[in-house]
């Protein structure tokens, strides 16, 4: 049992190849829904569709070696990512990105920054406007409902991830996969 | 930041350990207790406590809700008197003068300075009022779970406090190591297989995960 700051620093690693993994099955359009299915139905969520995009903001790091890190960060809504690619190249991972979520007709966008899955600037599908009093209940409840269910799809696709990290598929079939798509 | 506005930062926590007995009747006093004071102390630099999500200003539980369907929500207020160094600077300034004025003095001792300072902090303190700010939180007892509707570090390790104090409960922050540690779908192999991973080599050509 780590002391949480150590467990913190020593495995915020697994949060930032998390992303760049994400980045790789949004680029090479993986069936997400498909790739959880039995997750999704175990935690009864119930769709037709689950999409990732990258957002309007992708944030790398690499470490130099020599206790330097170089930081590379890309923004705007049209941005190209080659650079993030060629930093991915030198081995760099991504820290932090902006993403949306579509499940079905319903959009999510955010940050979800690698070392600590936290998400801000969270924007939820639109909700019903409060008219009154009583309408507070039930505004809270879609709210907690919209959140939950963005968090159920991270966590989804995060179980999803160290599973395959921790698996000795990953050396031999994943990373072969994810080489290919960087020196594309 | 609350629950309802348009785009809000969240932070995860898992609850270590359930309420077993009167569960409503002891979050209730946890929250009574722990209530944010109405009567401002002007000496407190910084005040804390819970009020109702629906009351931010008047933090009575007795009137207002913290249960909305299965969860518990509420909010944390945090008070705080901030002085900017410039105001204290120009008070400070202003009392030097009277004092060398005064006494018909040219200078005056590091000690006396620092007196002055303290002196000129603590009236400017109890003149200005406290700003507040509100942090929902919701609570799911059954899931063990806390959404903290800020990612400020000062926030939260307040809220961790805070919780505690209230509530004989210890909150664990929610990152990839804890999410793993705390997930009952991982077996106790796969747990062992992370904990022995390290990160992707940093040489160049490689890339994630390549680093055995």
């Amino acid at each position: 049992m780590y002391d949480i700051s150590v467990s913190y620093n020593k495995y915020k690693f697994l949060g930032n190849e998390f992303l760049t993994w994400l980045w790789y099955l949004i680029e090479n359009d993986i069936n997400i829904k498909k790739m959880a299915e039995a997750q999704l139905a175990q935690a009864q969520i119930e769709c037709n569709s689950i999409v990732f995009e990258i957002g309007n903001c992708i944030a790398l790091e690499n470490s130099l070696g020599d206790d330097s890190i170089e930081k590379i960060s890309i923004k705007g809504d049209d941005a190209g990512l080659e650079e993030g690619k060629t930093a991915l190249k030198k081995g760099a991972v991504v820290t932090d990105m902006n993403l949306v979520l579509r499940v079905d007709d319903n959009e999510w966008r955010f940050n979800l920054k690698g070392e600590s899955l936290e998400l801000t600037s969270l924007k939820t599908p639109v909700t019903g406007k409060i008219t009154g009093e009583d309408d507070t209940e039930g505004a809270v409840l879609e709210k907690v409902f919209l959140y939950n269910m963005v968090f159920e799809v991270i966590d989804i696709l995060f179980y999803i991830f160290i599973k395959k990290r921790a698996s000795n598929e990953w050396k031999t079939v994943d990373i072969s996969e994810i080489q290919e798509w960087v020196e594309e | 930041m609350g629950l309802l506005s348009s785009s809000v930062s969240v932070a995860r926590y898992r609850v270590d350990g359930k309420i077993e007995d009167n569960v409503m009747e002891t979050i209730h006093a946890g929250l009574k207790q722990n209530a944010i004071t109405t009567i401002e102390d002007e000496y407190a630099e910084i005040t804390i406590g819970w009020t109702p999500f629906e009351s931010n200003f008047n933090p009575d539980f007795e009137t207002f809700t913290f249960t909305f369907g299965d969860f518990f929500l509420f909010s944390l207020r945090i008070d705080k008197k901030s002085l900017p160094a410039k105001i204290i600077q120009k008070h400070v300034s202003i009392e030097i003068g009277k004092k060398l004025k005064e006494e018909g003095r040219q200078f005056l001792s590091k000690n006396e300075k620092i007196e002055i300072k303290e002196n000129v902090t603590d009236k400017l303190m109890r003149q200005i009022p406290s700003t507040p700010n509100i942090y929902d939180v919701l609570w799911s007892h059954e899931a063990q779970r806390v959404l903290f509707f800020s990612t400020q570090k000062a926030a939260n390790e307040e809220l961790e406090t805070l919780f505690t104090k209230s509530f004989k409960l210890r909150l664990i922050k929610l990152f990839p190591f804890t999410i793993i540690e705390s997930s009952d779908k991982f077996s106790d192999e796969e747990r062992d297989a992370v904990l022995k991973l390290a990160p992707a080599n940093v040489n160049r050509g490689k890339v994630i995960g390549d680093d055995l």
